[in-house]
């Protein structure tokens, strides 16, 4: 990622919450140099940068492996929560309830959600937690040194490991299948679609499941393997051209002729503007999109773009009604009931 | 008929799982409560919906001995499968009352027998829907029981009335029936056993419940706001008391919530949840039993080591493995105790009875948000799932304590200064902030991984162990926040007695069995973990020491050694486990097993001290022959 300096004297770019994109930045990356973690997380800076999303407003969740360790390099002023392998749903959506303002950006991998996590994956995306879901898919596991993820496809054969005898999960399957409100797919090796689709998922109310093949350069970046650049820059059919147009911003449709484009309007007014390429494709039919991947899969497609969005179906939170304020702002006026209730409860006994 | 003997007996009913008869047997609990007379009442199910045969059992006792008793004075027998095993099971001199539908041969003479006519007697009453008769029937033993040993039909019309929330048909429909079983008894059966109730005035100012409900009730006055939990008996009626109580406790004009309560996928995602919600800063808990202790005891590490609090509640069930899911232990103490793969220590409180399950609601969270690790509150099924009687809930005698948290405020003081593992005050505990915070030096990273003062990363060996040793501090400076334990001493009594939890009513009584033979002893009931200075003392006091608990092991007497390993040898375990709520009769016999010959002349006389057992070699044995 290139940033301009400023000139000298000049002051620096900020946003409309008057922060630089260094604001936006986090620790150097200890992963390996061509990671696609990396690019995707330079594309999450960028993301809340240009969304002028406040840092202090995002709560960042992990579980375990390499894609895990990312939230440390982007967002410093937010704060993270690094958890268990496999079980970052669960504290995310436990910490989600302190203060329903806050934005959950969780970042996990294909052994920590497609694996030791899948139940976890499956249930935050049945309760439609209101928060972005990315899962860096490489198709092996990094930090322990190369084995074979459940992501990784059938007959893909790894230095040490053989040759992979199982049918791969499809995370975007799975979570359409456990009625996900929203399911894209995108590629490490398409920064400007990676960052338009995390946009589009932060402003989604509800839960947002990214898929990005994210190639690792160091285990699974053979030319034939599908979770490669080059398998992914050769096999990459993006099912629309998709651009992220802010709530605040005045929608200016121009030089498109009718039927080219459709919009997808998010629960806070924004849309999602999806610029038709080969065919007319229509995500938010979701029998549509179970069969459009399964079409994929067969035919070896790398489809990328949004795979599916339900905007309007209340979000976990929105089921408990709670009070407006932060829940974890309220104070013992608010939490413990009166002393005049005791010898109330005390007659309830018996 | 014998001379009469009052308000000292117990009663146990054989009925069929699923067939209603809870109702019958809380009612009779609750009457005999109302009628001011010491009472408990504990269901021994099996674990099965409906079919297998279960028992109730209550126990009056006019000096408020209230424990169970492994004899039955009374049985009544409803279900033909264990009819056998119930009319076996009554004492020469008791009373056996059985529904005269089940045509079984009755070998006994030593015991009077009732039949009733159970079958007879609901198809009388004409207003019972047929689909309810099964149900209402057992209400026939009620009144049939009430008749012959005296219980006043003004407090079985009382608790019925409570048990329906004072709906008036359902009332109506059972009392009546309550009624006919006694207007029959009293037309043909003549008493022959010599077993009676009389009102007294020892539960005056005292209720009646269940621990769950009580650790419930708690934990909303101690400002709950969110629980993630999983259904496992005997915990799942924790978590379902908080869901009954919330609406009324916290009700709020604008109807909308300031608490969360998810029923989670597993224990993992329910303690997952629970530490997320601690974390950003609410007071927040899960409910278990053993197997889901197991189950969490990753994010258990998880928390201790990143410093989040919460509090997880563990109704004990008797184990390993699935074990005897509908039975009662004091089984995960070690467990618990070192929770987790590396060092860890835990912070554990061990409620005495329902009062106890309601404080320990409250002060767990202000513990666990004190101390900034998880908070362990150790009952059992039998505490959390039976009536018991108990003092009234009181409410808290000190505010919320948040511990140490800097909101925006706090750090523009500090000019945005602070690290969240840093020991500001030398006592272990760092501050924290919270998520939402919106001050720019807020934000911290948390992880399981190894993290330096400032929660940045680092495998940098010194500060790997810098931290542990402060995490080995932190516990030190809790022995000052937990609840100190309960002293009952006995002038000039050499054996100390240690126990907790439960058992404090069984070890009561054996207490008073062996003073009466003779042997004095004094009781320290221990009520947290890690131990106040007040153990130790208690130990250095006496001779010997027994401790008291309901597993096989004899896990706090492990611990005790492990904590004080000079005074390990003043130290006995008086430990057993069958599933079953403690007996006075197994700690007394293991109690005496152990007293020192000087001392045990109570044993000779009451016959339970096998002579010469060893004191050496009796170290680790079950007290149980």
């Amino acid at each position: 990622m290139t940033e301009t300096l400023p000139m000298a004297g000049a002051p620096a770019q900020v946003n409309l919450v008057g922060l630089s994109k260094k604001d936006y930045g986090g620790a150097p990356s200890t992963l390996c140099q061509g990671c696609g973690h990396n690019s995707i997380s330079s594309q999450i800076i960028s993301a809340c940068y240009e969304m002028d999303v406040r840092p202090e407003d995002v709560l960042k969740f992990s579980g375990i492996g390499c894609s895990s360790k990312s939230p440390t390099y982007f967002l410093n002023r937010s704060f993270g929560f690094n958890g268990l392998h496999g079980r970052m749903p669960s504290v995310a959506t436990g910490a989600l309830f302190a203060d329903t303002h806050l934005r959950g950006i969780g970042v996990s991998g294909d052994g920590d959600s497609a694996s030791i996590g899948m139940g976890q994956f499956k249930h935050i995306i049945r309760r439609n937690v209101d928060m972005v879901y990315i899962v860096e898919n490489n198709g092996v596991y990094g930090l322990t040194k190369g084995q074979f993820s459940a992501t990784a496809e059938v007959g893909l054969e790894l230095k040490k490991q053989g040759v992979n005898q199982y049918m791969p999960i499809d995370i975007a399957m799975e979570a359409i299948a456990s009625n996900a409100t929203f399911v894209a797919r995108s590629f490490a090796g398409n920064p400007k679609q990676v960052k338009e689709l995390i946009k589009a998922a932060i402003a989604h109310h509800g839960i947002a499941v990214l898929d990005i093949i994210s190639p690792c350069v160091t285990f699974n970046n053979q030319e034939n393997a599908y979770h490669s650049y080059t398998w992914g820059k050769d096999h990459e059919a993006p099912l629309h051209e998709l651009s992220f147009i802010p709530a605040r911003d005045e929608i200016m449709i121009e030089d498109i002729e009718p039927g080219e484009t459709r919009e997808v309007t998010l629960h806070d007014g924004s849309m999602i503007v999806l610029k038709n390429l080969e065919k007319d494709y229509n995500p938010t039919h979701r029998w549509e999109a179970l069969k459009m991947l399964e079409e994929a899969q067969r035919n070896n497609w790398l489809v990328t773009g949004l795979i599916y969005v339900e905007p309007a179906k209340p979000s976990f939170t929105d089921t408990y009604n709670l009070v407006d304020a932060p829940l974890n702002r309220l104070t013992e006026a608010d939490l413990r009931p009166a002393p005049e209730t005791m010898a109330k409860v005390n007659a309830l006994m018996f | 008929m014998s001379k009469k003997i009052v308000n000292d007996f117990s009663i146990t009913v054989g009925t069929v799982n699923g067939s209603g008869s809870s109702t019958a047997n809380n009612t009779i609990l609750r009457a005999l409560f109302k009628m001011g007379i010491p009472v408990s009442g504990k269901n021994l199910f099996p674990s099965n919906i409906q079919g297998l045969p279960t028992w109730y059992t209550i126990r009056v006792n006019k000096d408020g001995f209230v424990a169970r008793r492994e004899e039955n004075e009374i049985v009544i027998a409803m279900n033909p499968n264990s009819f056998a095993r119930d009319l076996e099971s009554v004492q020469p001199g008791g009373a056996f009352f059985y529904a005269d539908d089940i045509k079984l041969h009755i070998p006994r003479e030593d015991i009077a027998v009732y039949p009733m006519p159970v079958k007879q007697i609901i198809r009388e009453q004409t207003a019972v829907p047929s689909n309810l008769r099964d149900l209402v029937a057992n209400m026939v033993y009620v009144g049939v029981l009430a008749q012959m040993i005296g219980i006043d039909m003004s407090r079985i019309e009382a608790a019925l009335s409570f048990h329906f929330k004072g709906k008036e048909k359902p009332i109506a429909l059972n009392l009546n029936t309550v009624r006919a079983g006694a207007e029959w008894a009293k037309a043909n059966l003549v008493k022959k056993d010599p077993y009676f109730v009389e009102p007294m005035n020892k539960t005056d100012g005292m209720i009646m419940a269940d621990g769950n409900t009580a650790a419930a009730i708690g934990s909303i006055y101690g400002g709950m706001q969110f629980a993630g939990w999983y259904p496992i008996t005997p915990a799942s009626s924790l978590a379902e008391a908080l869901n009954d109580y919330l609406p009324i406790l916290r009700k709020r004009d604008d109807g909308k919530h300031t608490y969360a309560v998810v029923q989670a996928e597993d224990e993992l995602a329910a303690l997952g949840m629970a530490i997320g919600a601690g974390w950003a800063g609410l007071r927040s808990m899960t409910s278990t039993s053993g197997p889901g202790l197991s189950l969490m005891t990753e994010f258990a590490g998880l928390a201790y080591y990143a410093e989040v609090p919460v509090v997880i509640w563990d109704v004990q069930r008797i184990g390993p493995s699935t074990g005897l899911p509908t039975r009662t232990s004091q089984g995960d103490l070690t467990f618990t105790a070192i929770i987790g793969h590396g060092d860890s220590h835990s912070v554990i409180l061990l409620p005495g009875g329902a009062d106890e399950c309601f404080e320990f609601g409250w002060r767990a969270f202000d513990l666990a948000e004190r101390l900034q690790t998880p908070v362990f509150v150790l009952s059992d099924l039998d505490m959390g799932m039976n009536q018991w009687m108990s003092k009234p809930f009181q409410y808290p005698d000190t505010p919320m304590d948040r511990g140490k948290v800097l909101w925006e405020a706090d750090l523009e003081n500090l000019k945005g200064n602070w690290g969240r593992y840093l020991d500001k005050d030398g006592d272990g505990i760092p501050y924290r902030t919270i998520p939402g915070s919106t001050h720019p030096a807020s934000a911290y990273f948390t992880r399981g991984t190894g993290h330096d003062e400032q929660a940045r990363y680092s495998e940098d060996a010194t500060v790997y162990f810098r931290n542990m040793e402060r995490l080995k501090k932190k516990n030190e400076t809790a022995r000052q926040y937990v609840p100190k334990p309960v002293v009952r001493e006995s002038r000039g009594a050499k054996i100390g007695i240690i126990a907790y939890g439960s058992t404090e009513s069984a070890v009561e009584e054996a207490r008073a069995q062996m003073a009466e033979a003779g042997l004095k002893s004094s009781l320290m009931r221990v009520r947290a973990i890690p131990f106040t200075q007040e153990v130790k003392g208690f130990i250095e006091k006496y001779e010997q020491v027994m401790v008291v608990e309901m597993n096989r092991d004899g896990q706090m007497h492990q611990l005790l050694c492990m904590e004080y390993p000079q005074l390990a040898a003043k130290l006995r375990p008086v430990a057993y486990q069958d599933g079953m709520p403690a007996s006075a009769r197994w700690i007394r016999e293991g109690i005496l097993k152990f007293a020192k010959p000087q001392q045990s002349s109570a044993s000779r006389k009451m016959g339970a001290a096998k002579k010469g057992a060893s004191k050496k070699t009796a170290v680790k044995k079950g007290a149980k022959k």
